[in-house]
């Protein structure tokens, strides 16, 4: 038996290299780090077929529960699967609390940001922030000014990005202010590894997440405009050929709240309502994943068939709320990312506790030669896209994509910003039989009503082709269980203090 | 019924078709089995008979136009995979899962997931280079229904949604039962010479166990007639493949939607039903039978058909978008 299980971990882990990345789950010296010890002596207890028939299992089960995402363009099983990794990345407590801690002072100054943008606009008043990058914002939205929502809070829901580098520094990636997704994969993995290692969740204490539903819909419900009787909350889905469509149908069940499709919806006499058998009811509390240009005929794009006419009429009359507030986008532009730092400083009188990463704007006539001349280094993006698109990776670009981006960053340089190319961190991966390092990054969630809740885990995307850096579902990412643990195991050189407490 | 949660006009029209095609999906695949099981029976003089099946759909000249000569590999493509023909076996169970994938939140997971395993199965099964036997694809087929319609009972709150989805299985399987007795009695009465042989008999069988009939049937009258088959599948009231049971679930599940008290209606879809259901109720088989099966059934397809539009007048077309349920 105990051969057995050192031949298992040597064939699982015998060619494991961290190649000078930073690795969650081994050090340096490649030993196991002490948070990971119980992940990685189960895994060794498995025989090497036991492993893939787990992860067999796990995707029977994601596909039978049908949390597949589509492809657009293939008619005939046209759903996959998002690539599910069974290794999970493990948070350390204190480590958790200080993400939780920069998180929070994030999100305060964000909304204080884009209220002040769409009332006074203080912060360019008093130089901090240059005026010309907030009109010149593709995702700046004039129909919003002046707007009050709930508590002076625009970003209701938000699913930060972070990145590890080299020496295991976190940083913010992105934003993601608007219609940020994925949370559904943050649960429905937990249930998949739950049912797969439920001894391993016996012996650590693993932060639950299974709370979100009721937290967001708490939230949800604070924002009500009329104060009697029992909001009404809905969520609104662009419908089911939506990439997403998975996951608003998941949260408009785990809420036990009606999931609408613009068409359900129609505003009369200033109110909203759904349309049911039995006539029209009243909605308060809208949560929805339609993007603002497509939220309303009347206010933004008229070709818009997913939106509600009158809908921006109603919420500007304080009739019914919107989760997220239309307009804060604004904060989501990678240019208007790099002045976070000073949002935080300007509205908290805080330094920053979670740094971004030091990011080049091409408008800036420095920062621009500095790009085009280290364009194979940079990670080029442009301001106001996302899931991987209109992006250069610079090391794994070939000559005629760099030129392409040199003509593109010198014709429109309020678009582009560049970054350095992070060595992002990795967490051992089932690569065939075996395990190899791959690439990750990390999406807590936030939600933001009266008070701020981080929920404890989060999406952890792992680029799934060796070496690759980009972790997007749209690029070939997958995605990882992340456990948050509730204590973390006493140091190895401090025996005696019991772990079972 | 309490009015805690209103049910979406789009919502309510989505989970009635999604029953409808499970229901319509179960029951092809009954009358593939079925006759496949009669095939074994029979002489070789009788093995044509695959046409049969095809009419029972009421889309005979679809097949004609598409397969030419039915036999039972074409007929089984027609009916079980044909992903363009909007009744086969695998067009029912997508139109039924995209139906239930626009109204998850409504029904349980639990019907979802089967919902979904029944998808599974049949795009597996339809990109196999040798099928599995036709009876055991069959079984497969009906048990994952019979397995959805248990889940759908046990696991989602009898509420508004779940009338409606009984309203739909029980149209679309009065429909089914009306059918099979159509063509079959159409088919099988004018074979005089084989009257009171052993292939009548066993042809008769074949009619009451393709609606899983046969034990019950036996229980109720014993000997195998025509006329009391008839009788059985048109006006019994506790079988639950019986026309007159299924109009009367079918009559109940909608008072249960509007409200409306016994004996008296609200709107178009419960007078269409409940003059249907009374109908049935009072009726008695010789008086159809020397008026004619054919010309009944006919007429109680088209009476069926009205309440089906009258039940999207009445609660779905409040709609206002342009597309409503999938349909294949």
């Amino acid at each position: 038996m105990e051969i057995n299980r050192a031949e298992a971990a040597r064939m699982f882990f015998s060619s494991y290299q961290t190649e000078g990345f930073f690795d969650e789950m081994f050090e340096a010296g490649g030993a196991v780090r002490p948070h990971a010890q119980l992940v990685l002596e189960t895994i060794n207890s498995l025989d090497g077929g036991q492993l893939l028939r787990h992860k067999h299992a796990a995707e029977r089960l994601l596909l039978q529960l049908g949390i597949t995402f589509n492809v657009y363009g293939d008619n005939q099983g046209a759903e996959r699967i998002f690539p599910f990794d069974l290794i999970p990345r493990i948070v350390p407590a204190a480590e958790w609390d200080y993400l939780e801690r920069g998180l929070k002072q994030r999100i305060h100054a964000l909304n204080c940001f884009i209220d002040d943008i769409y009332h006074e606009q203080k912060i360019v008043k008093d130089g901090a922030i240059p005026a010309d990058i907030i009109t010149s914002a593709a995702s700046y939205r004039e129909q919003c000014h002046g707007l009050k929502p709930p508590f002076g809070v625009w970003c209701h829901i938000t699913g930060t990005d972070l990145v590890r580098d080299r020496d295991g520094q976190y940083y913010v990636l992105e934003d993601n202010l608007r219609v940020p997704s994925g949370v559904s994969y943050v649960l429905e993995n937990r249930e998949v590894l739950k049912r797969i290692f439920p001894r391993v969740f016996e012996g650590l204490q693993v932060r639950p997440v299974n709370e979100y539903a009721s937290r967001l819909l708490e939230m949800l419900e604070s924002l009500a405009p009329y104060p009697q009787g029992q909001p009404r909350v809905v969520v609104l889905t662009p419908g089911i050929y939506n990439s997403a469509y998975f996951e608003h149908s998941f949260l408009a069940q785990q809420m036990g709240v009606q999931l609408v499709e613009g068409r359900d919806l129609v505003v009369s006499g200033g109110d909203v309502f759904m349309r049911t058998t039995k006539g029209l009811q009243r909605v308060d509390v809208i949560y929805r994943r339609v993007d603002d240009d497509f939220l309303d005929p009347e206010a933004f794009r008229p070709d818009s068939l997913l939106g509600v006419p009158g809908l921006m009429a109603a919420y500007r009359a304080g009739r019914v709320a919107l989760a997220n507030a239309p307009g804060n986008g604004i904060a989501d532009d990678k240019v208007i990312y790099a002045y976070v730092p000073e949002m935080i400083r300007y509205y908290e009188n805080e330094d920053p506790i979670l740094p971004n990463v030091p990011t080049y704007l091409c408008w800036r006539d420095a920062d621009r030669s500095h790009v085009l001349a280290n364009l194979d280094k940079l990670v080029v993006k442009s301001a106001n896209e996302s899931g991987g698109y209109g992006m250069l990776v610079g090391p794994h670009s070939t000559a005629a994509q760099r030129e392409e981006f040199a003509a593109k960053i010198a014709a429109q340089p309020r678009n582009f910003i560049a970054q350095p190319t992070l060595a992002l961190s990795r967490v051992p991966t089932i690569v065939e039989d075996h395990f190899e390092g791959r690439h990750v990054d990390l999406r807590p969630y936030v939600l933001c009503g009266k008070e701020i809740f981080v929920l404890p885990g989060g999406l952890t995307r792992v680029a799934m082709r060796k070496g690759s850096l980009v972790v997007n579902s749209s690029q070939g990412g997958g995605s990882k269980d992340t456990w948050v643990l509730a204590h973390d195991p006493a140091p190895r050189a401090g025996q005696g203090q019991g772990q079972e407490q | 019924m309490t009015q805690s949660q209103p049910l979406l006009s789009r919502v309510a029209d989505a989970v009635y078709w999604m029953a409808r095609y499970i229901e319509r999906a179960e029951n092809v695949a009954r009358f593939l089995d079925v006759n496949h099981n009669l095939m074994l029976d029979l002489p070789k003089a009788y093995t044509g008979q695959w046409q049969p099946v095809v009419d029972t759909t009421g889309d005979g000249a679809v097949f004609r136009e598409r397969y030419g000569h039915a036999d039972q590999r074409n007929v089984l493509h027609f009916l079980a995979f044909d992903p363009g023909y909007a009744n086969s076996i695998y067009s029912c169970i997508r139109a039924a899962r995209e139906n239930a994938r626009s109204v998850r939140e409504t029904i349980s997971s639990e019907m979802w997931q089967q919902i979904n395993n029944l998808y599974l199965l049949i795009t597996e099964e339809s990109r196999r280079e040798t099928p599995s036997s036709l009876p055991a694809f069959c079984h497969a087929v009906r048990m994952a229904c019979h397995l959805f319609a248990g889940i759908l009972d046990v696991t989602m709150s009898h509420n508004e949604a779940w009338h409606f989805l009984r309203v739909g299985t029980l149209l679309e399987r009065a429909d089914k039962t009306s059918r099979i007795l159509d063509v079959k009695y159409f088919i099988l009465l004018p074979s005089v010479h084989d009257v009171g042989t052993p292939y009548d008999d066993v042809q008769w069988a074949a009619v009451l166990k393709s609606v899983s009939g046969f034990e019950m049937y036996r229980k109720r009258y014993g000997r195998i007639a025509p006329d009391r088959i008839v009788e059985f599948l048109l006006l019994d009231g506790d079988f639950p493949r019986a026309i007159r049971y299924c109009i009367g679930r079918a009559d109940r599940s909608l008072r249960a939607i509007t409200g409306t008290p016994a004996a008296s209606f609200s709107c178009a879809s419960e007078q269409r039903l409940g003059l249907l259901r009374s109908e049935l109720d009072f009726a008695r088989v010789e008086p159809i039978l020397s008026a004619g099966l054919h010309e009944f059934c006919d007429a109680l397809q088209t009476k069926m058909n009205t309440i089906d539009e009258s039940v999207l007048n009445d609660f779905f077309a409040q709609q206002p978008g342009p597309a409503g349920a999938a349909r294949p």
